[in-house]
C-alpha cells in the first residue's frame, strides 16, 4: 500500500511545526525570513508530489486509487484515504494555488509572518484531507477543521471590517455544516459504518430519509458553495481577507460545496437528487442572473469578483444537477479553471492593491500606459472569466449548458443570458480600471510587475490558456468516474426496494 | 455479610478518608507552614486511590448500597485526575495570593472522597451521604478566601441555595421510599416493575430530579452558579466546574438510569426540557458576559445540557456518550482554567475578557492553549470536543430525539460565538500589557497536558471511546 496521499496531505504541518520551532529564537527579520522559505518550500514539494500522484493515476479505471486503510475508531469509522476522477484533480489544483499563495503573500504581509505561514500550511493540510477522505467522520474534521485556519487569516491580516467578516464566514459556513453532522451520524445509525466507499456502493437509504438527508448535506454545501440566498457572507470575507486569503476562498474552499454535491448527494441521495434538481436548477439560475447584475453595479475589485464567483458557482451546481455525464463534467472542469481564474483574479487585484492600497474602481485608470504586462495577463483572465473560447472558462461554461439543455431547455436559456452578463461586467471593470488616460496623480509612477509577480502570473496565464485549448488531460481523468458516477446515479434510482440493513455487508467488505 | 470484604471493595475511599485525616493532624500540629508537604501529600493520596479503585475488582458492600462497577471506575478516573489537578492549581493560586493554608487540600480531599462515594451509591441514603459530604466541603471551599467579600457571598449563596436543593431532593428521596418501600436501587426498579409507577412515586421524582438538577446546575435550577463561579478563588471554580459536575452528573445517570428504568418515559421528558433549557441558557446568556469566569459558568450549564441529552436517549449508547462527554469536558475546563489562573497583572488576578486582548503577541504559547480550548468546547474539529458533540448527537438519533438533536446543534452555533469571542480577542485585538510570568511549573505541565489532549484525543479515541463502552454496558445489564 503506497502512502502518497497521506504524504501528501500532512507534509504541509510539518512544514508548519518546522517554522514554529524555527520562531522559538532569533531575531523577528530572520524569523520572518525562515517562515516565508520553508513555507514555500513544503508547497512546492507537495505541489510536485501531487504531480506524481496525477502522473501515476489511472484515469481509464473509476476506482479509488491510492487507498490507505487503517483501524481508527471502532465500529466502521476508519482512516481511509483515496482519490478518484473527482477528486483528484482538486487535490492538484490546492497543490497548484498554495505556492502562488505563499509568493503572494511574500511582501504584502509583514506582520507575524511566521503565524500567518503557520496558517497557511494548516489550511493546505486540511483542504488536501477533504478531497482525500474516503471516510465520512473524516472528512466532517477536515471539513470543519479548514474554518479555524480561515478565520484567523481574514480576522487577523484582513482588512478594517475583517472582525465582521470573519465571524459571518465562521458562522455561516457552520451552521450549514452541523446540520451536515446531524446527517453523518443518522448516516452511521442507518449503515453501521460511516466509509464512504461502502455506503455508496451498498447503502440504499428510504426515500423519506434521503429527503431529510439530502437538504443536511444541502445546507452545508449550498453555504460553502456559496448558491444564491446564502451567499452573502461571501463578497464580505473576499473584501476582508489578505489577497492570499481570497485565493483559497475562491479557489478551493468554494469547489468543496460542489466536490461535495458530487462525492454525497448524487451517488447516496440519488432519487432525492432529482426531486430537488428543479430547486437547485432556480437557485442556480437566480445566482447566475441576479449576482451578475449586483457585479455589474460593484465600486469594489474584490466585490466584484466575489459576485461573479457566485455567478460561476451557479453554473457548476446547474451543471452538476443535470445528471447528465456532460453536465458533471463540465462543473468539475468549471471548478478547476474558476479555481485558476478566480484565483489569479484576485492575485491581479492584489497586486495593484499593494500599490496603491485600495481597491476602489475609481481609483484606477489608465494603467495600459505604465503597465503594459499586467494589463496583457489581467486581459487573459478577464476573458477567461468571461468563458470566451480558447481559455479554460469557455470548456466548463459549455458543457455545463450542454448539460443542462439535455434535461431543460429553458434552463440552458435563462443560463446562456448569465453568460452575456458576465461579459459586461468583467469588461466594464477591464475598461474603467485598464483603459483611458492615466490622468490620476497617484498612478503617475506606478511600476509595471516585479519578477516575483510575474513569476506568480505568468504560470496561471499559461494554464488558463492551455486549459482552454487542450482539455483532453483533464477529461482523460475525469471521464470514467463521472460516468461512473452517472450510473451509479441511475442504478440508485432503480432501486425501489427499502433500505436493507447493510451493517453485516459492511463489516464484511470494510477490511 | 462479609466486613473484611465490604471494606477491601470501600479500600480507594477509606485510604482518601484515613488520609484526610492525618494530614488534617500534620496541618494542626505544624500549622500553614506544612502547606507545600501536605499538597503534595494529598496528590499522592488521591493518586493512591485512583490506582485503588482501577485495580480492586467489582464487588458491592453494605448490602448493596455501595458498588464498585466500571462505570464507577471511570466516573472516579475523571474526578480523581480532576481532583489532583486542582490541588496542584490551589497551591500556586494560594501561594501567589499569599494565603497558602493547609487546610485546603484536605477539604478537597474530604469532597473527592464524597463524590467517590456519590458515583458509587447504590441506595438513596448513600447517594445522600456522598452528596453531603461533597457539598459541605464545597461550602467552605468557596468562601475560602474569608478577607474577600465576594468569596465569602459565593460561599454563602452556594450554601442556602445547595441547602435547599438537598431538602428537595430528600423530600423526593422519602416520596420515593414511602411509594415503594425500599431504598435500594435495584429493589426500586423491581417494584415498579411488578407494580408500575404511581403518581406519588412520580411526585418523589421530580423532586428528586429537581434537586439533582441543582448540583448539576442545569435550568431552571442554575442561577447559582454564575455568582459562585464569579466569587470563588479560581482553582476552586475550576473544582465546581470539573470533579463535582461529574461526580453529580454521574450520580444523576445512576440513580435515574438504575431505579427507575419502568419510568423512563416520565423521567425522559423532564430530562428532555431541563437539557433543552440549559443548552438554550448556556448560549445565549453567555454572549453578553465580560468576565471570563462567569462566561465558563454559562458555559458549563450549556455543556450540562449536552451531557443530559446522552442521558434523555436512555440507552448504552447514551451513557456511553455521557461519559465520554464528562471526561473530555472535564480535562477542557482544567486547562482552560489552569490558563485562566495564568492570568496576573501587577500580582493581581484579572478576570475580564478584554484583559485577554493580544494575547497572542505577549504570550503565544498561552494563547494558543487557551484558544484550542475554547474552540474544542465549541465543538470544533480537529479538536477534542467534536467527537464527544458527535457521540451524544449520535445517541440521541438513536433514541429519536430528532428534534432535540436538532436544536442542540443550533444552539452549538450560538455558542460557538462566545467562544470564538475569546479567540477574536486573543488573535485580533491590539496586545493590552502582558500578564505577569508567574504561571508555574505545575499550572504550566497541567495546560500543557491538557492541550496536548485536546488534540491527542482525536487520534486515540478507541481507549476512552472502549471504556465508556464498557462502564455503560455494567450499568444497565
Amino acid at each position: 500500500m503506497s502512502h502518497l496521499l497521506s504524504i501528501i496531505v500532512f507534509l504541509p504541518l510539518v512544514g508548519a511545526t518546522l517554522i514554529l520551532l524555527l520562531a522559538m529564537r532569533g531575531s523577528k527579520q530572520a524569523v520572518a525570513g525562515n517562515a516565508r522559505w520553508i513555507a514555500l518550500a513544503f508547497t512546492i514539494a507537495d505541489f510536485i508530489l501531487t504531480l506524481v500522484l496525477w502522473a501515476k493515476f489511472d484515469g481509464t479505471s473509476a476506482q479509488f486509487q491510492f487507498v490507505e486503510h487503517a483501524a481508527w475508531l471502532t465500529n466502521g469509522i476508519s482512516y481511509h484515504m483515496g482519490v478518484d476522477g473527482i477528486s483528484m484533480l482538486f487535490v492538484v489544483l490546492t497543490g497548484l494555488l498554495m505556492p502562488f499563495c505563499i509568493l503572494a503573500s511574500w511582501e504584502s504581509i509583514e506582520t507575524r509572518v511566521a503565524e500567518y505561514m503557520v496558517a497557511f500550511l494548516v489550511l493546505e493540510t486540511l483542504m488536501m484531507g477533504v478531497f482525500t477522505s474516503l471516510d465520512l467522520f473524516l472528512f466532517y474534521l477536515f471539513f470543519e477543521g479548514g474554518l479555524i485556519p480561515m478565520f484567523l487569516i481574514i480576522g487577523v491580516w484582513g482588512g478594517k471590517r475583517r472582525v465582521y467578516a470573519s465571524y459571518k464566514f465562521f458562522l455561516y459556513t457552520l451552521l450549514g455544516s452541523v446540520l451536515m453532522l446531524l446527517a453523518i451520524l443518522a448516516m452511521y445509525l442507518q449503515t453501521g459504518t460511516t466509509d464512504i466507499e461502502t455506503i455508496i456502493n451498498t447503502a440504499h437509504f428510504p426515500v423519506w430519509m434521503q429527503t431529510w438527508m439530502w437538504l443536511a448535506f444541502f445546507a452545508s454545501f449550498a453555504v460553502k458553495m456559496p448558491m444564491w440566498p446564502v451567499h452573502t457572507w461571501l463578497p464580505d470575507a473576499h473584501v476582508e481577507a489578505p489577497t492570499a486569503g481570497s485565493v483559497i476562498l475562491a479557489g478551493i474552499l468554494l469547489k468543496m460545496g460542489g466536490y461535495g454535491f458530487l462525492r454525497f448527494s448524487l451517488p447516496m441521495f440519488a432519487s432525492a437528487s432529482v426531486t430537488f434538481a428543479p430547486l437547485v436548477f432556480v437557485l442556480s439560475i437566480v445566482a447566475i442572473i441576479a449576482t451578475s447584475l449586483i457585479a455589474l453595479a460593484q465600486e469594489d475589485m474584490k466585490k466584484l469578483i466575489a459576485y461573479s464567483s457566485v455567478a460561476h458557482m451557479g453554473f457548476v451546481t446547474m451543471g452538476i444537477f443535470s445528471l447528465t455525464h456532460q453536465g458533471i463534467e463540465g462543473g468539475i472542469f468549471q471548478m478547476l479553471s474558476h479555481g485558476v481564474v478566480s484565483g489569479a483574479l484576485f492575485l491581479c487585484v492584489g497586486v495593484v492593491y499593494d500599490r496603491m492600497h485600495t481597491r476602489e474602481i475609481a481609483a484606477y485608470g489608465g494603467l495600459v500606459n505604465r503597465m503594459p504586462m499586467y494589463a496583457a495577463c489581467f486581459m487573459v483572465f478577464t476573458l477567461a472569466n468571461v468563458g470566451l473560447p480558447g481559455t479554460g472558462g469557455f470548456v466548463g461554461e459549455f458543457l455545463t449548458m450542454l448539460g443542462a439543455f439535455i434535461h431543460n431547455t429553458w434552463v440552458a436559456i435563462f443560463a446562456a443570458t448569465g453568460v452575456i452578463l458576465s461579459a459586461a461586467y468583467a469588461l466594464y471593470l477591464y475598461w474603467r480600471v485598464i483603459f483611458g488616460e492615466l490622468v490620476k496623480p497617484a498612478l503617475q509612477t506606478i511600476k509595471d510587475l516585479s519578477l516575483r509577480e510575474v513569476a506568480i502570473l505568468a504560470p496561471l496565464v499559461v494554464i488558463t490558456i492551455a486549459m482552454g485549448i487542450y482539455p483532453k488531460p483533464i477529461f482523460d481523468v475525469t471521464s470514467a468516474s463521472v460516468a461512473n458516477l452517472v450510473e451509479q446515479n441511475h442504478a440508485a434510482m432503480a432501486y425501489g426496494h427499502p433500505p436493507s440493513k447493510v451493517a453485516a455487508l459492511a463489516r464484511g467488505a470494510g477490511r | 455479610m462479609n466486613l473484611a470484604h465490604d471494606l477491601y471493595v470501600l479500600l480507594p475511599e477509606l485510604v482518601l478518608a484515613v488520609g484526610a485525616m492525618v494530614l488534617l493532624l500534620i496541618g494542626a500540629v505544624r500549622g500553614d507552614k506544612s502547606a507545600n508537604a501536605i499538597t503534595i501529600l494529598a496528590v499522592i493520596l488521591i493518586a493512591v486511590s485512583a490506582y485503588l479503585s482501577m485495580t480492586i475488582g467489582d464487588g458491592s458492600a453494605f448490602h448493596g448500597a455501595f458498588v464498585m462497577d466500571s462505570f464507577a471506575r471511570f466516573s472516579k478516573a475523571v474526578i480523581l485526575w480532576s481532583s489532583a489537578a486542582c490541588v496542584l492549581l490551589a497551591h500556586r493560586f494560594f501561594d501567589l495570593e499569599k494565603n497558602a493554608r493547609f487546610e485546603l487540600p484536605v477539604l478537597v480531599i474530604i469532597a473527592s472522597l464524597g463524590m467517590s462515594l456519590m458515583v458509587s451509591a447504590s441506595n438513596f441514603i448513600a447517594l445522600y451521604m456522598g452528596l453531603e459530604l461533597q457539598s459541605l466541603a464545597l461550602y467552605v471551599l468557596a468562601a475560602f478566601n474569608r478577607d474577600s467579600v465576594r468569596s465569602s457571598e459565593a460561599g454563602l449563596k452556594y450554601f442556602l441555595l445547595g441547602s435547599l436543593s438537598s431538602g428537595m431532593m430528600l423530600y423526593g428521596i422519602s416520596l420515593i421510599y414511602g411509594f415503594t418501600g425500599s431504598l435500594d436501587f435495584h429493589v426500586v426498579a423491581g417494584i415498579i416493575g411488578s407494580a408500575g409507577v404511581s403518581t406519588g412515586l412520580i411526585f418523589g421524582l421530580v423532586f428528586l430530579l429537581a434537586g439533582l438538577a441543582f448540583k448539576i446546575s442545569a435550568v431552571p435550577f442554575h442561577m447559582w452558579t454564575p455568582d459562585v463561579y464569579e466569587g470563588a478563588p479560581t482553582p476552586i471554580t475550576a473544582y465546581l466546574a470539573t470533579a463535582s459536575k461529574v461526580a453529580s452528573l454521574a450520580m444523576v445517570v445512576r440513580a435515574v438510569v438504575v431505579p427507575f428504568p419502568g419510568a423512563f418515559h416520565q423521567w425522559q421528558q423532564i430530562v428532555v426540557a431541563i437539557s433543552a433549557l440549559s443548552m438554550a441558557l448556556g448560549a445565549f446568556a453567555a454572549i453578553g458576559q465580560t468576565n471570563i469566569k462567569r462566561l465558563m459558568a454559562y458555559s458549563s450549564i450549556g455543556h450540562m445540557g449536552y451531557a443530559l441529552l446522552g442521558l434523555a436517549a436512555g440507552s448504552p449508547r447514551g451513557i456511553q456518550a455521557v461519559l465520554f462527554y464528562l471526561a473530555f469536558y472535564s480535562f477542557t475546563n482544567i486547562g482552560i482554567f489552569a490558563c485562566i489562573q495564568a492570568m496576573r497583572r501587577a500580582g493581581r488576578a484579572v478576570e475580564d475578557i478584554y484583559d485577554l486582548a493580544g494575547l497572542a503577541r505577549t504570550q503565544p504559547a498561552l494563547a494558543f492553549a487557551f484558544s484550542a480550548m475554547m474552540l474544542s468546547l465549541a465543538g470544533l474539529p480537529p479538536v477534542a470536543g467534536i467527537v464527544a458533540k458527535a457521540l451524544i448527537f449520535l445517541a440521541a438519533l438513536d433514541a429519536h430525539l430528532y428534534a432535540l438533536a436538532i436544536f442542540g446543534v443550533l444552539t452549538s452555533v450560538v455558542a460557538a460565538y462566545y467562544y470564538l469571542r475569546i479567540v477574536k480577542v486573543i488573535y485580533f485585538d491590539e496586545a493590552a500589557a502582558p500578564f505577569d510570568r508567574t504561571i508555574g511549573w505545575s499550572v504550566g505541565v497541567i495546560a500543557a497536558i491538557t492541550t496536548i489532549m485536546t488534540f491527542g484525543f482525536v487520534i486515540r479515541i478507541d481507549v476512552l471511546f472502549d471504556y465508556a463502552d464498557l462502564a455503560a454496558r455494567n450499568l444497565l445489564k
